[in-house]
């Protein structure tokens, strides 16, 4: 505006009105942007707060409740979680999940570190691994489990045959409580392992070839690269695979569904927080408990991820 | 080429194939089973390729299950949980990226909320509402939690804000809209984008289990996910049957796969690069 008056233009005249009206118009377009902004935002938020937010409070009021049956919530305070403390079955499960977890995750992260540094090589026929390796993402849980199930079956099962010719008398993987939770981290580690690798495949082909050849000049040896270039260089990736793989292994529920079920003697050594919730919301038909297991397995996986959050610093190099 | 490369090679392959071999083995084994008689699959030592194939596994399995229903089912909860992700994301990741108005960021801590929160503290509510609704075994329940979709709306909010500006304020020039600007500029561009959120959430709801299992409990209803619990509730120890049934289970998906490869992986690698 200023430029313009200055410029002592034959319009100066009126340039307050223009500008009013203009203001008015800028301010129209504006309303009419902020309008078409909350009009395209809206079904997804409706649509989040009917199926989300509202559940999330009702899940929280539920829990301080005894449910029976439908519709008809008793108030009952904090007797859901004060029965926790005393449930033997509920602690064991909560160890279970986090012995899975603890199991699970390193070896699922290194493995598929190392599958990923290792197609990410100068070596031909690549594609054909990684399309084997991912075969099983997208397979359905269910299959995946009962040809496992099979695998390790005691009597008939391959892997025990195999053992076998080795003269290794091989344990009953499924039924056995001591074996149980070792095979679900078998089954769980290879089921997404080709997943992990994907992903952290494509960060290392962010990874500069200047710095390794750099590195080369320096007479750097393979192993000081992995460990000065490459970790740090793709920890961003890294962790972003630790905590998806770590958020799902604290939430196992199919495998255990179908490769243990509901009659397995193993079941109160491996059965895991959600399935113990869908149990108890589901079948023995105590919503009340059950949303206060599923409140508690939200806890446990916040105090995973701000674990996760605090290491980060000491490990995770952002640019 | 030196010595020690050719060795180095041969190990990094040596290692692949081992471990190529692991993954794929339950599949063949799987297979094998599948056209094997009862008798032959339960023989000590185990048969590997069954003298007499018998495809009548197959049969009996399909006879016993509804699986073309299966079929239907899954396909038509794949088709809508995809279809509401890429129209209603895309529509709000759009708004949340590239529109000023007031209270934005706030309210996108609703989506970050959704994001953070594992699923099971909604199911028994959404449940209710289900049963509120009486939408218990149709398809409408299966495809409901689905309909939106916090972690699409934020990859496709990452994907809005990484296009640049001016192909946008070119079209503001030519006089465009705000929803002709999302609708003919945007969304071509994000093409990439919205495939990966496809793909991402086509294999989501196709190895979704819980949910189906607590809302269809007519088999009539049900995906091929929650079938196949279903059919090994049944025939517990029928393994050549139970073996059929997953290769008819995992197979299409499957197939999409080797025809898609290069969309799957890239999608898959998308959705981890944009967190």
């Amino acid at each position: 505006m200023n430029v313009l008056m200055a410029k002592g233009n034959k319009e100066d005249i009126s340039v307050s009105p223009q500008t009013m009206q203009r203001s008015k118009k800028n301010w129209n377009k504006k309303a009419i942007d902020y309008a078409w902004g909350y009009f395209m935002i809206a079904p997804t938020i409706i649509g989040l707060l009917i199926l989300n937010i509202w559940p999330l409070i009702q899940t929280m009021y539920l829990s301080l409740c005894k449910l029976s049956g439908f519709g008809s919530a008793k108030f009952i305070g904090f007797d859901n979680y004060i029965k926790m403390f005393h449930d033997k079955e509920l602690l064991k499960t909560i160890l279970n999940t986090v012995e899975y977890t603890i199991l699970s995750v390193p070896i699922a992260v290194v493995l598929s570190l190392i599958l990923a540094v290792l197609l990410n090589t100068n070596i031909k026929y690549k594609f054909i691994y990684r399309t084997l390796y991912f075969i099983p993402v997208v397979s359905t849980p269910a299959a995946i489990a009962m040809v496992w199930k099979w695998l390790m079956n005691y009597d008939y099962g391959l892997i025990n045959y195999i053992l076998s010719i080795f003269k290794i008398d091989g344990p009953n993987w499924i039924s056995d409580p001591k074996f149980a939770l070792f095979s679900l981290v078998i089954v769980g580690v290879w089921s997404c392992l080709g997943y992990n690798m994907v992903i952290l495949l494509a960060g290392l082909q962010e990874i500069p070839k200047t710095f390794y050849e750099a590195a080369e000049i320096d007479g750097a040896k393979s192993i000081n690269k992995f460990f000065l270039i490459t970790i740090p260089m793709v920890s961003p990736t890294l962790f972003f695979v630790v905590i998806t793989t770590l958020m799902s292994s604290l939430q196992i529920f199919d495998l255990i569904f179908m490769m243990i079920g509901n009659t397995n003697p193993a079941l109160p050594n491996v059965q895991s927080l959600v399935f113990l919730f869908y149990r108890y919301s589901f079948f023995i038909s105590n919503k009340g408990y059950g949303s206060a297991i599923a409140i508690l397995l939200f806890m446990i996986i916040m105090i995973f991820t701000l674990i996760q959050l605090l290491f980060q610093k000491k490990w995770v190099h952002y640019e | 080429m030196k010595n020690s490369d050719i060795s180095e090679k041969i190990t990094i392959h040596t290692i692949l194939i081992v471990g190529s071999f692991i993954m794929v083995l339950p599949f063949i084994w799987m297979f094998l089973t599948s056209i094997k008689s009862l008798a032959v699959s339960m023989q000590i030592p185990p048969v590997i390729f069954p003298k007499e194939i018998i495809w009548k596994n197959y049969v009996d399995v399909w006879n016993k299950l509804p699986f073309s229903q299966f079929y239907i089912n899954t396909i038509l909860l794949v088709l809508f949980r995809v279809l509401f992700a890429i129209t209603l994301c895309s529509m709000a990741a759009y708004s949340f990226a590239r529109i000023k108005f007031p209270g934005r960021d706030l309210i996108f801590m609703i989506v970050l909320i959704q994001l953070m929160i594992p699923s099971q503290l909604f199911i028994i509510p959404q449940y209710l509402i289900v049963v509120k609704l009486a939408w218990l075994n149709t398809i409408k329940a299966l495809v409901l939690p689905g309909i939106v979709n916090a972690f699409g709306t934020f990859l496709l909010r990452q994907f809005f804000l990484s296009l640049p500006a001016e192909l946008e304020e070119a079209g503001i020039l030519d006089g465009c809209n705000r929803w002709q600007l999302y609708w003919k500029i945007m969304m071509p561009l994000a093409k990439s984008g919205l495939v990966a959120l496809s793909i991402f959430t086509a294999i989501y709801a196709w190895k979704d289990l819980l949910w189906p299992l607590v809302v269809n409990m007519s088999i009539e209803k049900m995906p091929l996910s929650a079938g196949l619990a279903n059919l090994q509730g049944q025939y517990t120890t029928n393994y050549p049957q139970l073996m059929a049934g997953s290769i008819f289970a995992i197979t299409p998906m499957i197939i999409l796969f080797f025809f898609f490869q290069k969309q799957f992986i890239q999608g898959i690698a998308t959705t981890g690069s944009k967190n």
